[in-house]
């Protein structure tokens, strides 16, 4: 099974499921998916053995072959390539390496090359076998880098992928074709409307969820309310305690420090299996 | 010659929108015989390189001067391919931007004077 965690809001907690769950679990795979601030293995502590560069293919024009016709201007859904006085200009950056230029240049004037946006490295602690992404600084397309941890799933193991925060592409790619996703969200407005936004989204691809109430004891009822409402699972509530903060601050696990916490994250995960046939649709 | 201001409306009255790439119109006006017209600005609600294609819509219409707030790097690049003068800093209504230009008040700019993305989420 894939469990993906997702949350819409950021800094509800993430990270800290994914990595407390990997740990509860035996066999267990986990992804860190959030490629742009990656910090799973900074509780995993893994080591690791391989590092691989993601590339992106980005195009380039020759000139001789080249004469104008603007084409490559009019697939290009993302603005990178515009023709002006029969000219090219591109824009690398704002490039996703969807190769539709090359494809459809009618005169093959354009050819590929590769750019490096990012790097993979994979390792484990134990038993728990640990892959993530970093994009490099300066590049903005997170999910060619996502995809490439994401080649590295192996089904076999329970598989734990932490995605980044939000509700566009890179947590689409995140999330996508996952078995399962653990929204956390946190009872505070902001948290609510977030958790509603991110609902939306895994309703679309569909996708059965679940709900982690972090902080559970803070903010208001009104999550608990849109749950209930929405015929959402709360799969696990944590309250708000310092013990914990202060665990994660150190970058240490709370199930190492506070046992008891093993059996609940192995409770989360018997929940999970009880509504991964269940697609949320309302 | 013709001369496109960004513009916050359709009229001449309309103030100068300061942002290129996302500025809602364009108002095309003709320094020869003091015609204009408003183009609506397809690019305004891009998510990205909106700068980049409002430079080539720009291009496209033979305009050969743009009278603007800022302008980012990337359209810069796509307007100065172009051959087109661009003209940043204006404030005020459109009709007074077009006389200081007319009186030669603008310089010509020579480089993009703002980061990319100076104009989203602006209004």
């Amino acid at each position: 099974m894939i469990i993906s965690v997702a949350s819409g809001k950021g800094g509800t907690g993430k990270t800290t499921i994914a990595v407390n769950l990997a740990l509860s679990l035996s066999d267990v795979q986990l992804l860190d998916c959030d490629v742009e601030e990656p910090n799973c293995h900074i509780f995993i502590k893994p080591v690791f053995k391989s590092r691989n560069a993601v590339f992106i293919p980005v195009p380039v024009v020759n000139q001789n072959k080249c004469d104008g016709c603007g084409r490559c201007q009019e697939v290009c859904v993302y603005n990178a390539v515009v023709v002006v006085n029969k000219k090219v200009l591109l824009f690398p950056e704002l490039c996703h390496g969807c190769g539709s230029c090359t494809y459809f240049c009618p005169h093959k004037a354009i050819e590929e090359e590769k750019k490096e946006i990012g790097v993979i490295e994979i390792g484990k602690n134990g038993e728990t076998q640990f892959v993530h992404g970093k994009l490099n600084i300066g590049m903005m397309m997170s999910p060619p880098v996502i995809r490439a941890v994401k080649k590295h799933i192996n089904r076999k193991k329970t598989v734990i992928i932490d995605a980044p925060p939000g509700t566009s592409c890179p947590v689409i790619t995140a999330i996508k074709d996952t078995d399962f996703v653990i929204l956390v969200t946190e009872p505070t407005p902001f948290g609510l409307n977030d958790l509603s936004l991110a609902v939306e989204v895994v309703r679309k691809l569909g996708i059965s969820f679940g709900v982690i109430i972090n902080r559970s004891d803070l903010g208001n009822k009104k999550t608990d309310e849109y749950c209930a409402a929405e015929n959402i699972p709360v799969l696990m509530r944590i309250p708000f305690s310092k013990k914990i903060a202060e665990i994660y601050s150190r970058g240490d696990s709370i199930v190492k420090v506070l046992p008891e916490y093993r059996e609940k994250f192995q409770e989360l995960y018997k929940k999970i299996e009880q509504n991964k046939n269940q697609p949320g649709i309302k | 010659m013709k001369v496109a201001i960004t513009s916050s409306g359709p009229t001449l009255q309309s103030n100068v929108d300061p942002r290129f790439g996302r500025c809602p119109y364009y108002i095309i006006y003709d320094t020869e015989d003091g015609s204009f017209k408003a183009v609506e600005n397809k690019s305004s609600l891009a998510a990205g390189g909106a700068g980049i294609q409002a430079g080539q819509n720009i291009s496209d219409m033979k305009v050969e001067a743009v009278i603007t707030g800022n302008v980012g790097p990337n359209a810069f690049r796509v307007l100065s391919a172009a051959s087109i003068k661009i003209y940043s800093g204006a404030t005020g209504s459109v009709k007074d931007a077009i006389d200081k230009f007319k009186n030669g008040e603008y310089k010509e700019t020579a480089g993009p004077d703002v980061e990319s993305h100076f104009g989203m989420g602006r209004k």
